[in-house]
């Protein structure tokens, strides 16, 4: 051959492999409906990553287990949770899952949006949904009270607290504070131990300034946002309110119980906890295995008291949402997966006896015992495992869930990312301002969320 | 009068019958040269100038991936504009493209005239300003947070043991944005520095030598030999440097989330919330959209100085 057939052949090879990579790479792969065997293929996330290997392991016999029960479905898991930063893109491309994870915060939006399929009719399928508590249901419904998700756990919000340093600074770790007058004054007591210990702190940025300021207003009674007529409008500038964030302030500044450095996250706060230099923060129940996990922390050392004043409490957790573009037999297998999976009182003494020769933690209001069921036979079945399986000193936990069923849950407000971005800076300003007028910033955070709202 | 026509034409069919083949043999030698340029162009197109294109649709646009995006005007436009934030955010990002300019401009230049006038370890001095920008952003904003901790941040404890008054930084609205300049600063003045050490070098020795020798002092020597010899680099930097600054991103978004009390909230940080937070992607485009139009103007001024310069 001669050397310009040579290089003429060398340059249609090259053209023809770019042309098959190109043609390779914008192929679709063809993610959902019936696969080749003729079962039903259903992308699912929510799978542990490597780097967790005792999660991991535990999620793949979970779907092993599942396709052996239903040899007509074939599960493909995919990593990850929900990420708010590729959700969007991972829809435009369509490489969004067929079940897709969520929190609590999610579901309005997608919902709106028209991003989730209506599973109402598949519901009565499977009459176990029925046991999950209503309140929890209402997260996945829209207004007409259709049904877009289901909630697998529940986190309502408590107040963590470091056993040790409450014994340290003279307070009594089994009496945790009741009324944010008394976290004020056991957080005196904590920072006054010195070396930089915090008596009690709150994450100011990313929005969760404003998601724990809500919590907070739930505690005392308040709403952040309330109907008025079809729209809605702010209705967290309230004396409660402001009762509340005085005491943040006289915290703050006036006891310097709080420490200097405010602008932090809650994994700031869940590092402090672990490494003993904070007393106390609001949080949900599944803060404590991860403090123990990642930050060093114990759990002899944390306890979890029900939120201060306990005249409400923000409900949070997380569930399932199907693909609007999932097929009716993918809407079936999901809602079969889902039940199977997480709403399922056959298999959590199964569960709950893998978990413990996992050595991971049992007796905490969570997955394998999450605290989503109404009050009956499975409730109680629940609890009476937990009672006889617990690893962890649930004692710690028990002013928590003792209160769990007497505090009243609430919802978060419509478009809480938006109110929560705007509470940030009331948090932010009472916090990093000697001085801050209160009053002053309710009312600009007030007219700025009815903005919003009027424009929605 | 007809032949010189016929012959003009005749030439004319000659030479068209020459540059046939003359084309096709330039295009066969050249055709792999074409395929480079037409990788580049394909690269381009879906990478850069697609999503502008797509960036000018979206802004005119109520965006959903599922049910399909609809036409709302300048809807978008209007939202982002009402937004109380809006005016934060472009007054933020003019205060610290200001003081990054004030901070971030005199210092790369004093340190560059500074290493020039250094007869020995010239290089070691060239690495070591160089050094924070080869730090991944990241890591400089998180470590910087951990200097400017009130309590037991490095700063704070730097001044405190020199008796000097120490500060909140990153805490207290007054001097958060300040903050994020000197970490922006920090991190980004090697490039700058090298820049100016280049075209310092470029400078000749004479000019300094005959400044001297009118007894000009080292201030008078840089205000009228180094600043007018490097005038055209100072204005290239100062335009890319409005132009990067403008889109100040990474520092915000790690360091303080845009509090305290918004205090640096930038534009780039807002069209990410509207984004990524609040899923409007109309309104962030629509924001996007306003933010190219004012760098256009600081590229086009830009372009202009450095087409001078090649002509």
């Amino acid at each position: 051959m001669s050397s310009s057939a040579y290089r003429h052949v060398r340059r249609c090879v090259a053209t023809v492999a770019v042309l098959a990579v190109g043609l390779t790479a914008c192929s679709s792969d063809d993610g959902g409906g019936e696969g080749g065997d003729g079962r039903i293929r259903l992308d699912i996330n929510g799978m542990p990553p490597n780097t967790d290997a005792l999660e991991l392991a535990v999620f793949n016999e979970e779907v092993e287990a599942f396709e052996a029960a239903h040899p007509d479905i074939d599960i493909v898991p995919h990593e990850g949770f929900m990420e708010p930063e590729t959700f969007n893109t991972r829809i435009a491309g369509g490489e969004l899952e067929d079940v897709f994870y969520v929190y609590f915060t999610d579901p309005a939006r997608i919902i709106e949006q028209g991003y989730a399929a209506d599973v109402t009719d598949f519901m009565d399928a499977h009459p176990e949904f029925e046991e999950i508590r209503p309140e929890l249901h209402q997260v996945f419904q829209d207004e007409e009270g259709r049904q877009f998700g289901i909630p697998t756990a529940n986190y309502s919000m408590g107040l963590l607290y470091n056993r040790d340093l409450f014994g340290e600074a003279g307070l009594d770790p089994d009496a945790p504070p009741t009324t944010w007058e008394e976290v004020r004054e056991a957080s005196d007591a904590i920072a006054g131990l010195g070396g930089g210990t915090v008596g009690y702190g709150e994450c100011t940025i990313e929005n969760t300034g404003g998601w724990h300021l809500t919590a907070s207003i739930y505690s005392k009674g308040g709403q952040v946002a309330e109907r008025d007529g079809e729209a809605w409008r702010a209705a967290f500038d309230s004396p409660e309110t402001v009762e509340l964030l005085e005491n943040l302030q006289a915290m703050r500044w006036e006891d310097d119980s709080m420490g200097s450095e405010q602008l932090r996250t809650c994994e700031d706060l869940m590092i402090q906890m672990g490494a003993g230099q904070l007393g106390m923060y609001l949080a949900a129940p599944d803060n404590i295995p991860m403090i123990v996990r990642q930050y060093e922390g114990t759990y002899e050392n944390l306890g979890l008291a029900p939120v201060p004043d306990g005249q409400g409490t923000l409900i949070g957790g997380e569930g399932y949402m199907i693909n609007a573009n999932a097929s009716d037999e993918q809407i079936e297998a999901a809602m079969t997966w889902l039940q199977w999976r997480f709403v399922n009182a056959d298999e959590i003494e199964r569960r709950v006896l893998n978990t413990l020769e996992d050595d991971l933690p049992v007796g905490l209001p969570m997955p394998p015992t999450p605290d989503i069921w109404v009050d009956g036979a499975t409730r109680d079945g629940v609890e009476a495992l937990k009672a006889e399986h617990a690893n962890v000193p649930v004692g710690n936990v028990q002013p928590f869930m003792d209160a769990a069923t007497r505090i009243e849950g609430h919802i978060e407000p419509p478009r809480a990312q938006e109110v929560y971005a705007i509470l940030d800076n009331v948090v932010q300003g009472v916090l990093t301002e000697e001085g801050a007028d209160i009053r002053a910033l309710l009312d600009e955070a007030e007219t700025a969320v009815n903005r919003m709202y009027e424009t929605a | 009068m007809t032949a010189p026509a016929t012959v003009t034409k005749g030439h004319g069919r000659e030479a068209s019958r020459r540059r046939g083949p003359e084309r096709r043999r330039r295009l066969t030698e050249n055709v792999t040269a074409y395929g480079f340029l037409c990788a580049a162009l394909v690269v381009f197109a879906l990478f850069a100038w697609y999503p502008v294109v797509r960036n000018v649709i979206l802004s005119f646009q109520e965006v959903n991936f599922v049910r399909g995006s609809s036409w709302v005007g300048l809807e978008n436009f209007a939202h982002v504009l009402d937004d109380p934030l809006f005016g934060t955010a472009w007054r933020n990002s003019a205060l610290f493209t200001l003081y990054a300019l004030v901070l971030g401009f005199a210092v790369p230049f004093l340190t560059a005239v500074l290493i020039n006038e250094f007869r020995h370890a010239r290089a070691y001095f060239r690495i070591l300003v160089y050094l924070p920008v080869m730090l991944p952003p990241v890591v400089v904003a998180l470590m910087w947070r951990w200097f400017y901790l009130p309590e037991g941040g490095l700063i704070n404890e730097v001044l405190g043991s020199v008796n000097l008054p120490t500060s909140q930084w990153l805490n207290s609205a007054d001097t958060s944005l300040i903050s994020l300049v000197i970490v922006s600063t920090w991190a980004n003045m090697g490039t700058a520095t090298l820049i100016h050490l280049a075209a310092l070098q470029t400078i000749p020795g004479d000019l300094y030598e005959a400044a001297e020798l009118d007894g000009a002092s080292i201030w008078r020597r840089v205000w009228h030999v180094t600043i007018p010899q490097t005038r055209f680099v100072i204005l290239m930097l100062l335009l890319l440097q409005i132009v990067a600054t403008m889109q100040v991103f990474t520092e915000p978004f790690v360091m303080t989330g845009g509090g305290p009390q918004d205090s640096t909230v930038t534009v780039m940080l807002l069209i990410y919330r509207y984004a990524f937070v609040y899923n409007n992607f109309g309104a962030a485009s629509a924001m996007s959209l306003l933010l190219l139009a004012v760098l256009a103007v600081f590229s086009a001024a830009y372009l202009r100085v450095t087409r001078g310069r090649q002509s």
